[in-house]
């Protein structure tokens, strides 16, 4: 890029970015220094930057041969001790689920970037949520966490690589169309200022060392390749010491540890925002862009009297269960606000079965709700 | 007591193994194991990559730093673990089925790249461990289990194949050349850049049943024999001849820069995002 870039991980100051370059700075700054990715809009921007400030800060570049490429090389380039990242667009994350199945078998922390666009059209939507939890194969767990702007893509990616060291499972980063191609401001911390956690490493030798054995949290330490650990990673079912074995008890109690590390640690994971809660009688509930929109509708409705709140969700899955039961027992009314035909709203309408009525503010045609469709759907509701 | 002295390199938590009686992918694990102690591979900086099929199982048994478990993405795999720690000796246990059909792609595209990787094929013409369908290797004629009519497809060359992508050290040995192959093999481990030995290997459960009506090992290893020819030999015969033989030795070997990612820092400015 330039000189004023080379050789700097953070770029501490104030810009005005493009939403997939911010996700490259908030990766830096978290440490990656592995990444991998085959052409897909609307998610090139992470790669041909990447491959700029990659090679600026010493770390690893490949334009794979095709997203099973890229997943793969992200979770060998992980094994070897990389912090390791791929992005790519809806299409492409179809044919990563294989990987990230292995990823979350064999415990291997990365992260990856999914900007939702429109089938095969670069248009707006949130259509692939259930996909992100869902997709990979057997039973398991998902980190997704849903920025809403730029400025939340650099703080989430950085947030996902954190998460995906401590907990050593795939975290999604839900990019959209919407804020992946906007560019606005963007400010960027000091280095020190920036929280970065750190996979955990064997504090014993090789010979005393069992590789899948967790620690306190459920989740084992992780030597990296070549630190003479000999370590055996497979996805077949596997005892705490790694080796192939079928034996029902074996697989359940492993099935167990690698979903309850995440199951049990929803404190940690989860985050949500609220705005205007405190006294809302109807609450809004959003996530990634959806909540622009439906935080100025909010906002409009308030100036109407509608005592309105907003309940944003920047961890979409695990499910904020806490937050969203909550707000259905404090609201009459939910409004569960998404840009497709109403995935989410089935959790949202699960856990506010019985506590209020949960009515569903659904678009799919390749654009974020208007603020005025989203004012007509409050309106229509205290009515 | 006498202990084997390649022992040591064996996992003992995984033993024993889980090959049939006379699987060729065994010999090719014992093959491997005496190359690496006549070169005093260092087994701490080893990581043996195995995707699926039993072939694919031999990291399982190797005392190393090992992945085992996903169809065909051995290569992507190595991809990353030797671009991030190009100190590491990346060694991948693959079938036919794994290197030639659903690896397909991976394996010209690390060719192309000269991947630092050494790759092993271990070619019994068939997917034995689901039980003995057609692979892409599977030569023209031949029964299996999902070709009852005999086989209508033509067979891939591995070898040609990744010559065609541009490897950089290319050879095929057959299971009943034990010595020759441990010297391939050593030469491959050597070699700096992507190396490929393709081994042809007898399967007596699943090709030997099927295919050419035999079960025993010994004649399946007799088949292979009748369809090799040593590369010096090979000129002498016409090309219709070489249709269904294989040609043995060692059909490229030289250097060339190994692949350190797509792209590395160059100059002070650049036309970048």
């Amino acid at each position: 890029m330039t000189s004023q870039t080379r050789g700097k991980r953070v770029l501490t100051g104030t810009h005005f970015m493009m939403g997939n370059f911010a996700v490259v700075e908030g990766a830096l700054a978290a440490g990656c220094d592995f990444f991998a990715g085959y052409p897909i809009t609307p998610a090139n921007e992470i790669s041909e930057r990447m491959s700029a400030r990659l090679a600026e800060v010493g770390g690893k570049f490949i334009q794979g041969e095709d997203e099973l490429c890229s997943i793969y090389a992200v979770t060998g380039a992980s094994l070897a001790g990389a912090k390791a990242m791929t992005a790519t667009a809806s299409a492409g994350y179809n044919y990563m689920q294989e990987g990230i199945e292995y990823a979350v078998a064999a415990e291997i922390p990365c992260v990856i970037v999914n900007v939702q666009r429109c089938r095969g059209e670069n248009f707006a939507t949130q259509a692939d949520i259930m996909q992100m939890r869902w997709g990979a194969a057997g039973d398991h767990e998902m980190i997704v966490l849903a920025p809403a702007s730029v400025q939340e893509l650099f703080d989430y990616t950085i947030w996902a690589f954190n998460l995906a060291e401590k907990y050593r499972n795939p975290v999604v980063v839900m990019s959209e169309t919407t804020i992946a191609l906007m560019r606005e401001k963007l400010v960027i911390p000091e280095p020190a200022q920036i929280e970065i956690l750190n996979r955990k490493k064997p504090e014993v030798p090789p010979g005393q060392f069992l590789p899948f054995k967790p620690d306190a949290n459920g989740v084992p330490p992780m030597p990296a390749f070549g630190e003479g650990y000999h370590t055996l990673y497979s996805i077949n079912p596997h005892d705490e010491r790694g080796s192939i074995r079928w034996d029902p008890d074996v697989f359940e109690a492993m099935v167990a540890r690698i979903t309850g590390k995440i199951s049990q640690h929803t404190d940690d994971l989860i985050r949500t925002e609220g705005f205007f809660l405190d006294d809302a009688e109807i609450i809004l509930i959003a996530y990634g862009s959806e909540c622009r929109p439906t935080l100025e509708a909010v906002q409009q409705a308030r100036m109407k009297d509608i005592p309105a709140g907003l309940l944003k969700l920047a961890t979409v899955w695990p499910v904020p269960e806490n937050a969203i039961r909550a707000a259905a027992k404090q609201a009459s009314v939910i409004l569960a606000v998404e840009m497709n035909i109403g995935r989410y709203a089935g959790e949202i309408e699960r856990i506010g079965a019985g506590l209020c009525t949960v009515k569903r503010v659904t678009k799919n045609r390749g654009a974020v709700h208007t603020v005025q469709e989203i004012l007509t759907a409050i309106e229509e509701a205290v009515r | 007591m006498k202990v084997n002295p390649v022992r040591k390199y064996l996992r003992k938590d995984s033993l024993p193994h889980f090959f049939c009686p006379g699987c060729g992918s065994a010999q090719v694990l014992n093959f491997f194991v005496q190359a690496a102690e006549e070169i005093n591979l260092d087994f701490d900086q080893l990581v043996a990559i195995g995707g699926v099929g039993c072939t694919a199982r031999i990291p399982v048994y190797l005392d190393a730093d090992a992945m085992h478990g996903i169809h065909g993405r051995t290569l992507p795999w190595a991809t990353g673990i030797k671009l991030h720690n190009p100190q590491l000796k990346v060694v991948i246990f693959s079938g036919d089925g794994d290197a030639a059909a659903i690896g397909g792609n991976h394996l010209i595209q690390a060719a192309r790249r000269n991947l630092d990787v050494t790759m092993i094929v271990v070619n019994n013409l068939t997917f034995g461990m689901t039980g003995g369908q057609a692979a892409p290797t599977t030569l023209k004629t031949l029964s299996t289990t999902t070709t009852p009519y005999g086989n209508l497809e033509p067979p891939f060359d591995i070898c040609r194949l990744v010559i065609g992508a541009g490897a950089t050290f290319v050879s095929r040995s057959t299971t009943n050349r034990p010595r020759q192959t441990v010297n391939l093999l050593k030469k491959a481990l050597q070699h700096p850049g992507f190396s490929l030995v393709e081994i042809i290997s007898q399967c007596p459960t699943n090709f030997g049943r099927r295919a050419i009506n035999s079960g025993d090992p010994t004649e399946g290893v007799m088949w292979i024999e009748e369809h090799t020819l040593l590369l010096k030999d090979a000129g002498a015969y016409p090309a219709v001849e070489l249709e269904d033989r294989y040609v043995v030795g060692t059909f490229v070997d030289r250097i060339e820069p190994v692949f350190a990612g797509s792209s590395v820092y160059a100059s002070e400015e650049c036309e970048c995002p």
